[in-house]
């Protein structure tokens, strides 16, 4: 089959390698219809995740059709489903508190020390994304091998286009676990960093779940057009100083709660974002922290702050103090997707939730190269990329 | 290893899997046993299943390959005995008889390799009912003594690649297996191109 390969720092070719097989009883084989492009696989494009290997094929954000099952899958040939980037076994401790990508078993015993040694302990596996966490084969390609598909997959009804639920599988969940770990309150201000999809999803989360504003900040004014359009107010970093701003648009008091929606890859010239780049590219493997140390700063007493952005090693100059002497409440991690797929199936259904304005190109999945150099190089017009295995097959 | 090494080892409420000095407790089991020297390994993992599930599934040895990564087969004799192959470097195998010498239903079960077998090595696991709700805490030991000459060289390879990550990984594959009845891998065997 066809699919995309990493190879190195900005190096993703398409490659032909072997078709997946069924490995375990209770695995299965999609055949995928769309595939996304996310901010996460710009962390490796960059290589800034350790254990990548030359040849590991990426993408975590797809959906498609089952094409094999395994004796013990549940679905059925046929079906289309969504596949949750976080593989979860179901079964286990963490599974059982819904916490599944802290999943105990899905991270191969093999795979699992490497975790265990940066983190303390490992986290689950993920679809494509290095093999510190699993080395599974990812869904940027024609086929995949889904394991544990009786607890994984969703299965879409007929008549939802994969446009409207294809997000379901990560950013979507991302943005709302974001706003939910922000515990909204009726009158709370709540800042976004980076207006990405994970952003811009957050911020229609925190709106739908109450808050009585938003405040979003970025530096790419299609991307903050975008969150106007949600009914966010904005602040662009290149203009103002942020705490500042965020000071004065809250009477004083600070916004009740930040979420950092950009993660360990910050942009902008300030003076710790400059040294933190010189360190990683170095590879001391300090992460650029600079939007976590402007949200601890930024957020009110007795605040909460909530982390989607994705960190991977250390972080240096931390202002910890901010933190323990406002009392602030910290939530973050890898999504719980599988545990918000129902709730927001329904919503879309309902048509409370649109995912479709965030789709800015749709692409062959043969020209998946080109699709992670714009959404690298041209962030403002390129908000999301999405890839079609089927298109120009026809053709060829 | 008796059990009196496992409560001399440690003045802490720890396994003796966690003890600092293992190379020490290790020396004391060979002394005891009159072997060369020991080194020993072990590690603890929560699986959430019933002890008596799982004591009655590691009991049968003959389970034992299909998550232990260098055991081929686990073939149990009359009695309290087993015979075991396990795969060594270069396409070698080793093969030993061990015998139970500790077994209470439910919590442990341990065996040691019979007087004048190529690979000395004892063995022991614990099932330990873990805090309500979350399952059993599984505690395995072994303890063996490197042999020397080429076989030895071949052993040393085996166990030593890295003895405590290996331990680490066999427990891990037991409780996948115990969970979710799988294995889990992320290997990809070649497959024949889809039609
Ligand atoms: N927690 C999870 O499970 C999960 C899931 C998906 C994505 N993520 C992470 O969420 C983050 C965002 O993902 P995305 O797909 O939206 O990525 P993206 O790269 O498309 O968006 C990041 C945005 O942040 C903006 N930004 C950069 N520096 C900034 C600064 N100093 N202040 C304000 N904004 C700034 C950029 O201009 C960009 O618009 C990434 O770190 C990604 O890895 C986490
Ligand atoms: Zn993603
Ligand atoms: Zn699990």
């Amino acid at each position: 089959m066809r699919a995309l390969t990493w190879h190195g720092k900005h190096d993703v070719r398409m490659d032909t390698v072997p078709d997946p097989q069924i490995v375990n009883p209770r695995d299965a084989i999609i055949k995928i219809t769309s595939t996304a492009i996310c901010g996460s696989d710009l962390h490796l494009y960059d290589s800034y995740i350790p254990s990548m290997h030359r040849g590991d094929i990426l993408g975590h954000e797809f959906m498609g059709e089952v094409v094999e099952i395994g004796p013990k899958s549940t679905l059925q040939k046929g079906q289309r489903v969504v596949v949750p980037f976080v593989i979860a076994c179901g079964q286990c401790f963490f599974c059982g508190k819904q916490q599944f990508s802290a999943c105990d078993n899905s991270n191969p015993a093999e795979k699992a020390d490497l975790g265990e040694v940066a983190y303390g302990y490992a986290m689950s596996g993920l679809f494509g994304y290095s093999h510190m966490t699993g080395g599974y084969a990812g869904g940027q390609a024609e086929y995949v091998r889904v394991p544990y598909s009786d607890v994984g997959p969703i299965v879409i009804p007929d008549g939802l286009e994969d446009d409207k639920v294809l997000f379901l599988s990560d950013i979507l969940p991302t943005g709302w676990m974001a706003a939910e770990n922000c515990d909204i309150e009726p009158g709370d201000t709540v800042a976004v960093w980076g207006c990405g999809p994970v952003g811009l999803f957050a911020i229609q989360s925190a709106l739908l779940m109450g808050a009585h504003r938003v405040i979003a900040i970025d530096h790419y004014p299609g991307r903050l057009a975008l969150a106007k359009s949600m009914g966010a107010e904005i602040i662009n970093y290149h203009d103002v100083k942020v705490r500042e701003a965020l000071m004065e648009m809250t009477g004083g008091i600070g916004p009740d709660a930040c979420i950092d929606a950009v993660g360990m890859e910050s942009h902008g010239f300030t003076i710790d974002n400059v040294i933190d780049a010189v360190k990683t590219t170095t590879k001391l493997g300090t992460d650029r922290a600079h939007v976590l140390r402007e949200v601890l700063m930024a957020c009110r007493k007795g605040g909460r702050v909530s982390i989607p952005g994705v960190y991977g090693g250390v972080g240096d100059k931390i202002p910890i103090g901010a933190l323990m002497q406002k009392g602030l409440q910290v939530k973050t991690g890898q999504t719980h997707v599988q545990k918000y797929l129902r709730p927001l199936l329904e919503m879309i259904g309902e048509g409370k939730i649109d995912t479709t304005f965030l789709i800015s190109h749709r692409l062959p999945l043969e020209q998946a190269p080109e699709g992670y150099k714009m959404f690298k190089e041209q962030q403002n017009e390129v908000t999301k990329v999405v890839l079609k295995p089927d298109w120009g097959k026809e053709a060829a | 290893m008796s059990k009196d090494h496992v409560e001399s080892a440690r003045e802490s409420d720890a396994p003796l899997t966690a003890a600092v000095h293992q190379r020490d407790v290790a020396k004391e089991v060979a002394e005891d046993r009159g072997w060369g020297e020991a080194a020993l390994v072990g590690r603890t993992v929560t699986i959430n299943r019933p002890r008596a599930h799982l004591y009655a599934f590691w009991r049968d040895f003959r389970n034992l390959a299909a998550f232990m990564e260098n055991v081929e087969s686990v073939t149990p004799g009359d009695g309290q005995t087993s015979h075991w192959v396990v795969k060594a470097p270069a396409g070698q195998t080793v093969e030993w008889d061990a015998v139970i010498t500790e077994d209470v239903a439910d919590a442990l079960i341990a065996w040691e390799s019979v007087d004048g077998a190529d690979i000395k090595t004892a063995g022991r696991i614990e099932f330990r009912d873990g805090p309500p709700g979350r399952g059993t805490e599984v505690t395995a030991t072994i303890v063996y003594d490197p042999p020397g000459g080429d076989l030895g060289k071949l052993i040393a390879k085996l166990f030593q690649k890295e003895p405590k990550i290996q331990a680490r990984r066999e427990l891990r594959r037991f409780k996948q297996l115990m969970e979710t009845g799988e294995v889990s891998t992320s290997d990809a065997p070649d497959a024949a191109p889809r039609g």
